[in-house]
């Protein structure tokens, strides 16, 4: 049995961040575990530019960002098993995981943080109809095959989900010679950002269809093409609307799922919405000494937002260690109407400081209002140019807030327009 | 090559044949037009093994299904192949559907179905909690069961294959030439001779027994559509359930997978294409509202894949198996769709039996019945996944995080007796690609190993044989 | 006469506004809510430029190819033959992080660098 104080699930941007974190604030015992061969996780495959505008203030490729966090991580001894896989976290935080040079280790932790990111969400989930052929694949296994592997896979491609990956992915097969014949976003608005949606597409004269969706797969062997139609405003196919689209690839950016298979095997309260862990403004679970952050915990649309998050549950991770972290009673967050979640979902009374709130809306608006109120009183009233779903917001709630509330009260976000 | 059998078609009948043959000094080929085994009606179909009181009494279907499901534990056992004896229900939801019950009772008796029993709806529930509160009563058919039918395929190709037969893939027969007492079969590009040939070719059966002026079968593609629902609903049923068959057509089940996952279906639609297996989010919708009926709460929200198969129909309604009236030597396995697969080791049985007794052969003293039991990552506790890295660092290295599959169990996919050569192969003998994600993290590494083990550049790999590849040309 | 511009500088994408005469002498820029943006929206009438992140074949590699980015930005409509000159290039493993892979990248005084390590095989 391996004994370390913290033990973290997953080496890419959330994990380096958390560890260098929980280092910094005194911990030295940490161990990340890392599934594949190298440290870095998805952004090793995301070669385009755009990362790190916030956090560096640099637009830096993905390989380039992850590369600053595995400097800093091999410069600061911090621990790290790559090529191997956490298979279990028991009830009390020992992992259990396996590679080819240790076979299966077990070690025993005083804190874990999950940063095990998100996958992409498959055909099946969207349950379109058609053949099995081949030419069918998410963005991001397309993404690999392009920029790592060095492979095309297809020529003549159509593209489901306008998330950013789905953009992205639309600028990388047309640069590297391939015709994309349109992105199709079931929605009526976009949920990738608005840079990738003018330099990834309106660049390249590729028309964006919103509203419409792939009812029909055809190919035996290989795709020979795709069948797209309007929907109505309940997302249901429009008859009459019906295309045929010629192309020999389907790619999908359907959307990004946390990968909480582990989360939910040592039984974490999961968030409906998020699909990702229950966690307090320090991100921890509540499973004392579980802590979550990055994608695993909700799906962000940037690496920086992703960095500060896990700061923030290596911060926390440590205070656990070095017992700084009291338990508290505690007041929750909860999202109203077009608020679709809010993250950290609990706030403890007894936290020293400000607390920002993460959180995502439904629908676009302009010129809206962002309220947050306490137990039914107003506390902040802000106004927003614009808001979207493919943007987190936040919105802090001071030291001098929290010193008012009171536990199990709870605060609201709502949108008025 | 000479063989004394040539099987033509690796679906589970030709897969039991084989295997049944390998038990005699013969020397036998199995010919598939695919690039895997299993890849015709085999693969997609409910995973049913029933318990035979559906078939007219006397009908080959009667004797075959019920002979077939008592052998099925037995031959499991041998090869390791995961089967649940289960037990069924037919629904009835109206007094009218009741009498239907009492029918199939009595025809099952006559079958020599064992066990049946008609219960009360109350029985039923607390048999099967979630069945819908309409169902009145319930035939009750404790030895009908489950197992995943490329799963049985895959093992009895391999311990026929371990016991001296010989696979050969991508073999389409386009030619059947016959010298009096030897075949010549071949494909355009290769030939085998045999003096015997199976024809277990599914819907092909009637092209391929054309092949020797055998113009008696007519097979009908019927399509069948299924959908397939993530484990976390899979114990909304515990037993198979389906409805009574009424004048409005069969209705839909749902039952259970040996995996743990819930199947939904099939829609029965005779169709004039034999390849074409798409699916319909009509006929999905369908079935969806058939199967609530059976039991309410499944949603289309559980559901993490649809398939469509092929069932091969004759209008006589009943298997057609023996010899071709055309010649002695050719024997005719057509008109295998439900409950082919619950009938499948008899099949294999009889098939060899109506060879052996025109050929006289003898037993073959050296059969090895048992295929060995995949190491299956997943199942094993942690004290035996220590032993077996410690043996083999590649069970160390999960490749499928969905399933938990080991970059061992594809080495050994792709290294067993007639072994994977594409990634669908991978996939149905690994389960790798099968989970959640449906093969996004995975995909390109077993691609990555398929190509590392086949020795071939990874844009060489296909998806399930053919024109399915998956990557075209270097970027640069 | 008008054009709007969907600002791509950070995230946000504020649409801009910008008035120009008929000679093509931009009168006024509103909607940025940041000096970047007003800069963007210049640059974009009257020389567009763009970052290129692709990739270059590398001989006797781990990897196939490397990835690759222009250290600054080009004109846009240089990019399909700067796509053109990275193609047609190929570098030698090992490689690192920042190496200059291509120097001035079709006369645009641009270096096309590596963005990622490539050891050698």
């Amino acid at each position: 049995m391996l004994n370390y104080d913290i033990v973290i699930i997953g080496g890419g941007p959330a994990g380096m961040a958390a560890a260098l974190k929980a280092k910094e604030c005194g911990v030295d015992s940490i161990l990340i575990l890392e599934r594949a061969e190298t440290l870095g996780g998805i952004l090793e495959q995301c070669i385009h530019t755009g990362f790190g505008l916030q956090y560096f203030g640099e637009e830096l490729s993905g390989p380039e960002y992850a590369s600053r966090f595995i400097d800093l991580v091999n410069k600061e001894k911090i621990e790290y098993k790559t090529d191997t896989m956490a298979l279990e976290i028991t009830d009390s935080n020992v992992v259990y995981a396996v590679n080819k040079k240790d076979g299966l280790l077990e070690i025993q932790a005083k804190a874990v943080i999950l940063a095990m990111g998100c996958r992409e969400r498959p055909r099946g989930a969207l349950n379109i109809p058609g053949t099995r052929a081949s030419g069918i694949m998410s963005a991001g296994t397309a993404q690999k095959y392009v920029n790592i592997d060095g492979y095309m896979p297809g020529k003549k491609v159509v593209i489901l989900g306008s998330g950013d990956i789905g953009l992205i992915m639309a600028r990388r097969m047309t640069l590297e010679g391939a015709k994309v014949e349109c992105v199709c976003e079931l929605m009526p608005y976009s949920s990738g950002l608005t840079r990738n949606i003018v330099q990834c597409l309106d660049d390249f004269g590729i028309p964006l269809y919103l509203s419409t969706t792939v009812i029909d797969i055809h190919g035996k062997d290989r795709v020979t093409g795709v069948t797209i139609a309007s929907v109505d405003e309940n997302r249901r196919p429009i008859p009459g609307t019906e295309r045929l689209i010629e192309c020999d690839t389907l790619l999908l950016s359907v959307g990004l799922i946390p990968e909480n298979e582990l989360t939910r095997a040592v039984g974490i309260g999961l968030d409906r919405v998020t699909n990702g862990a229950v966690v307090d403004e320090y991100r921890e679970t509540d499973h004392e000494g579980v802590f979550a952050c990055g994608n695993v915990l909700h799906v962000h649309d940037l690496v920086d937002f992703v960095t500060l998050e896990s700061q923030t549950a290596g911060e926390g991770a440590a205070r656990y260690v070095l017992g700084k972290k009291q338990k508290s009673d505690q007041v929750t967050t909860k999202g109203v109407g077009t608020v679709r979640y809010i993250v950290p979902q609990k706030i403890n009374l007894n936290n020293e400081g400000d607390v920002k709130l993460f959180f995502r809306v439904g629908n676009t608006f302009k010129n809206a209002t962002v309220k947050v109120k306490y137990n039914g009183n107003e506390l902040i009233s802000r106004k927003r140019p614009r808001l979207a779903p493919g943007e987190m917001e936040s919105v802090l709630i001071t030291k001098k807030m929290l010193d008012t509330f009171e536990k199990d009260g709870v605060i609201e976000i709502s949108v008025e327009v | 090559m000479n063989y004394d059998v040539a099987v033509i078609g690796a679906g589970v009948s030709g897969a039991f044949a084989a295997r049944e043959l390998t038990k005699y000094n013969l020397k036998v080929v199995l010919l598939d037009r695919c690039n895997d085994v299993a890849m015709g009606t085999t693969k997609a179909n409910s995973a049913i093994v029933h318990a035979g009181f559906d078939a007219v009494p006397g009908s080959l279907k009667a004797i075959l299904n019920v002979k077939g499901n008592a052998a099925m534990s037995d031959v499991c056992k041998e090869l390791h192949v995961p089967f649940k004896r289960i037990g069924s229900f037919v629904l009835a939801f109206s007094d009218e559907e009741t009498v239907t019950l009492r029918k199939l009772l009595e025809r099952g008796n006559e079958n020599g179905v064992p066990g049946l029993e008609i219960y009360d709806s109350e029985k039923l529930r607390s048999a099967e909690p979630n069945v819908s509160d309409k169902a009145v009563a319930a035939l009750w058919a404790p030895s009908a069961g489950i197992v995943c039918p490329y799963e049985l395929t895959i093992a009895a190709v391999e311990n026929a294959v371990k016991n001296g037969a010989e696979f050969i893939r991508n073999f389409r027969v386009s030619k059947i030439e016959d010298d009096g007492s030897v075949f010549t079969v071949s494909d355009g590009k290769q030939e085998v001779k045999a003096k015997y040939i199976v024809n277990a070719a599914g819907v092909y059966c009637d092209e391929i027994a054309a092949l020797i002026g055998d113009n008696s079968i007519h097979t009908i593609p019927r399509k069948g559509e299924y959908m397939l629902c993530d484990k976390s609903s899979g114990n909304l049923a515990s037993h198979v359930l389906f409805q009574c068959p009424t004048i409005m057509g069969k209705g839909a089940l749902v039952t259970p997978t040996v995996d743990g996952n819930l199947i939904l279906g099939p829609s029965a639609i005779d169709i004039e294409d034999k390849e074409d297996v798409a699916t319909h989010a009509d006929v999905l919708a369908d079935i969806l509202a058939k199967t609530q009926k059976s039991v309410p709460a499944v949603s289309t929200r559980d559901v993490i894949t649809s398939f469509a198969g092929l069932r091969a129909h004759l209008e006589s309604d009943d298997f057609l198996i023996g010899k071709s009236e055309k010649n002695g030597r050719f024997i005719n396995v057509a008109g295998i769709e439900s409950p082919g697969l619950s009938s499948a080791p008899a099949i294999g049985e009889m098939v060899a039996g109506i060879i052996t007794e025109d050929c006289g052969a003898a037993l073959n003293p050296s059969f090895d019945p048992v295929r060995e039991e995949p190491v299956r990552f997943r199942h094993m506790s942690n004290e035996q996944r220590k032993a077996l890295i410690e043996k083999n660092p590649a069970y160390g290295r999960i490749v499928c995080r969905c399933e938990t599959i080991t970059e061992g169990e594809i080495l050994d996919a792709i290294h067993a007796p007639a072994g994977a050569r594409d990634v669908d192969g991978v996939k149905r003998r690994t389960r790798a690609g099968m989970g959640r994600c449906q093969g996004g993290f995975c995909g390109s590494k077993v691609v990555e190993l398929l190509a590392r083990e086949l020795g071939v550049e990874i844009n060489e790999i296909t998806k399930f044989g053919g024109e399915s590849k998956i990557l075209y040309e270097r970027t640069k | 006469m008008t054009r709007n511009i969907t600002c791509v500088t950070c995230p946000m994408g504020c649409s801009i506004k910008v008035e120009m005469t008929e000679s093509g002498e931009i009168t006024s820029i509103s909607g940025n809510t940041c000096p970047r943006g007003e800069k963007y929206a210049k640059d974009e009438i009257t020389h567009p430029l763009r970052s290129l992140a692709t990739t270059v074949r590398v001989e006797g590699g781990i990897y196939n190819v490397v990835p690759c980015k222009s250290a600054g930005p080009l004109p846009k409509e240089k990019i399909f033959d700067c796509m053109q000159a990275v193609n047609a290039a190929a570098v030698n493993a090992p490689v690192t992080l920042g190496d200059v892979l291509i120097e001035n990248i079709c006369g645009t005084g641009v270096n096309i660098v590596a963005t990622n390590h490539c050891p050698a095989k």
